[in-house]
């Protein structure tokens, strides 16, 4: 085979976020494959430093709109660490709650918006209208019932209000959780209908094996708030605070977008990782429903992480509503419904300190990590986003993906590329630390 | 009549404002019945490189690369909507303009600091001419209507130029300063119905300042609750750097 080709597509559609594929094969031999990062830089980092750890969150969830309540969740833990409070169970609980909301949220967001205009020939869900009126109604349907709740709980889903350091300045009712369990009953069938329409869909087939990573706990719950560490597929795990042995960020000579790699070139996180790694400790509803597609064992083809999604969703969905239940069941103590501003009167002690966070965003793992001085301001920090982590191992599938391709046709080819970046769900618009990468001719 | 061709774009920013549509649930549907939606990077891979009815741009100008893309997409447009607080004012972008650039490019990039280009953060109208203000990071979803049946019909949108206090009275909140708690209320732009502090949460400020804040008065109101002044800069800086930038250079350089 000797074909040669330029692949040179700006602006990648239907992912969040600017990044650009190049991709140069020469006689048939590929020489040039990148991922590469355009969005304007943000500089987060840079303006943490100065800011009170009360407030900070506020910011940070500015990081990404999309899995804004991750962020802001993950920066919560980081400083609560940091000055050395230890939240309520029941703050905990709610905590965990929202994080269900918003993987799910996201999840249907990618599965139908992003990814299903592939499998069924469009550009995107907007000609859908017309001939799959249905599915669209559902897709957006599910998408509004997430954000409902999401207000409900935290005020809005994009930047929520109510969740800071410290715990909740508005704690649901009882009526505000009959609500929200109503809404997200309302929301079971058009799942199952998802999963029956996903399990329609031929996804490409394609298997590179690669480590995957993702929070592991030692008690019985799937970690997506808090796990007790990081675990990896080789089988090892580390504690959160040494997250950066994970990460060990580096810059690759032909780009310099920053890149991660831990035990082997490159690793993997999001929905895939989590079902490799924790996949017995799923919702029963989950696993049932995972098993049915085929998701209980280990998979090696990224295309799936869309179908993890799926399963994923399922999770977070009977997860989440057995929270409510738990919640009503229990009732709600509102004595521990916080008031902002405390940072004001120090009703909160801060003290000099380090904090990691670490939660499970909708694309994979989220580090938060901030240094805090006397007065709880932040002197320095640190965020290292899910796609940075997935971007080296995107890469590495192209690789192996494209002379397994070659003898389609360059549209075919490229049209696959896409859809393998897009199967990672990636959020180039958190790029807190990106760099711009040169073209390279 | 055919329907108007409107696109989305997206700056520097989250993408948090473009997500509210997808919020919109089914009644999107029925937006998109009397609209041509002809691109929208985030959810689209459909291109048009014809004039644009109306732009809906999102994100601050950071880049000399994002003021070539936003000159040429205003050529383009007979109508432009700078949407949320980033577009509008610069937004939480605008919070690196009180470090020195370089100073900010090495924190965050070390070494490699100097491979790529950064500009003082400006909202899209130091740039280029915009049409419509839909203010709010994010925007507030009945506005974002408001403001598009406006663009649509060809008729001026009017940004309340109150502050958030009146919306917060109306729904009855009582007052952060009783309990001793600074707010961003007197001074910032209703519009949002006093969304945060419905939620519990004061007022950061996001939907800019009032065209003409009641400076004396609310200095009155931090004197009388004893609130350091350097506190409450500190805090406005959050959203409004770009402005309170701007009155202390005396304006920015287009
Ligand atoms: S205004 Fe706020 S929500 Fe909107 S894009 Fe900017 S940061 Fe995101
Ligand atoms: S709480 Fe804030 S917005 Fe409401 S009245 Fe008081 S200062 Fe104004
Ligand atoms: S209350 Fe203030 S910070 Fe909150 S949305 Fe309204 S203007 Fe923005």
């Amino acid at each position: 085979m000797s074909k040669s080709f330029n692949v040179n597509l700006e602006y990648l559609t239907r992912v969040e976020g600017h990044g650009n594929i190049v991709i140069n094969v020469r006689d048939g031999s590929l020489e040039e494959c990148r991922l590469e990062i355009v969005e304007s830089p943000r500089f987060f980092e840079g303006m943490l430093r100065g800011r009170s750890v009360f407030e900070v969150q506020h910011i940070t969830s500015r990081i990404c709109g999309i899995c804004a309540c991750s962020h802001s969740l993950a920066s919560i833990q980081a400083a609560e660490d940091a000055i050395g409070f230890t939240p309520s169970e029941q703050t905990v609980k709610l905590r965990k709650l929202l994080m269900d909301l918003e993987i799910l949220d996201s999840h249907i967001l990618h599965i139908y918006l992003l990814a299903l205009p592939d499998f069924l020939g469009v550009k995107s869900f907007v000609p859908l209208i017309d001939t799959h009126n249905q599915t669209v109604k559902r897709a957006l349907r599910m998408k509004k019932t997430c954000n409902q709740v999401c207000d409900i709980l935290v005020g809005r889903h994009v930047h929520p209000i109510s969740c800071t350091v410290g715990g909740f300045t508005k704690l649901p009712r009882e009526k505000d959780l009959e609500t929200m369990l109503e809404l997200l009953e309302g929301m079971t069938k058009d799942l199952e209908e998802t999963a029956e329409l996903m399990n329609q869909l031929s996804f490409p087939q394609f298997e590179r094996d690669t480590e995957y990573v993702a929070l592991v706990s030692e008690d019985a719950e799937y970690p997506l708030l808090q796990g007790s560490a990081i675990g990896s597929s080789e089988g090892i795990t580390v504690d959160k605070k040494d997250y950066q042995k994970v990460t060990n960020e580096f810059v690759v000579p032909y780009s310099t977008a920053k890149r991660t790699k831990w035990n082997r070139e490159s690793y993997m996180v999001g929905a895939l990782a989590r079902l490799n790694l924790n996949y017995s400790k799923l919702h029963p509803k989950a696993k049932e429903v995972g098993d049915a597609l085929g998701m209980n064992r280990k998979i090696t083809n990224p295309y799936l992480n869309t179908l993890a999604q799926v399963v994923e969703c399922f999770h977070c969905l009977y997860h989440g509503m057995d929270i409510i239940k738990e919640l009503m069941r229990d009732g709600i103590n509102y004595d521990e419904e916080i008031v902002v501003g405390l940072n004001e009167k120090k009703s909160i002690p801060v003290k000099a300190g380090s904090g990691v966070g670490a939660v499970e965003a909708p694309r994979g793992i989220l580090f938060h990590h901030y240094q805090v001085d006397d007065n709880g301001h932040i002197t320095d920090a640190n965020c290292i986003i899910p796609t940075a982590q997935n971007l080296q191992n995107i890469e590495y599938d192209m690789r192996k993906l494209i002379p397994e391709i070659l003898e389609k046709d360059e549209e075919e080819i490229v049209h696959r590329l896409e859809m393998l970046v897009r199967s990672y769900d990636p959020c180039i618009s958190c790029s807190t630390h990106f760099l711009k990468v040169s073209f390279v001719k | 009549m055919k329907p108007p061709k409107v696109a989305f774009f997206d700056f520097t920013c989250c993408e948090g404002c473009q997500l509210q549509v997808a919020n919109f649930g089914e009644s999107l549907l029925s937006i998109l019945e009397i609209i041509d939606l002809v691109e929208f990077r985030e959810v689209m891979s459909e291109k048009w490189d014809g004039v644009y009815d109306i732009a809906i741009v999102e994100g601050s100008i950071t880049t000399p690369h994002d003021v070539e893309r936003i000159t040429k997409i205003r050529q383009r447009s007979k109508t432009l909507i700078a949407y949320g607080s980033c577009a509008t004012i610069g937004g939480i972008n605008g919070i690196k303009n009180n470090f020195s650039l370089e100073e900010i490019k090495k924190y965050v990039y070390g070494d490699s600091a100097q491979l790529f280009e950064t500009l003082p953060t400006r909202p899209l109208h130091e740039v280029v001419e915009v049409d419509y203000f839909v203010h709010g990071c994010p925007v507030y979803p009945p506005e974002f209507v408001e403001v598009l049946k406006c663009a649509l019909s060809g008729l001026p949108y009017h940004v309340p130029d109150v502050a958030v206090c009146v919306e917060c009275k109306f729904n009855e909140n009582v007052c952060f300063y009783e309990k001793g708690i600074t707010c961003l209320g007197p001074i910032t732009r209703a519009g949002c119905n006093s969304w945060c502090i419905n939620n519990g949460n004061i007022c950061y400020g996001c939907r800019g300042m009032v065209s003409n804040p009641n400076e004396k008065g609310f200095q009155e109101v931090l004197k009388q609750y004893n609130i350091d002044l350097n506190f409450i800069v500190k805090r406005m800086d959050m959203y409004n750097t770009c402005r309170l930038k701007q009155n202390l250079q005396g304006g920015i350089q287009k």
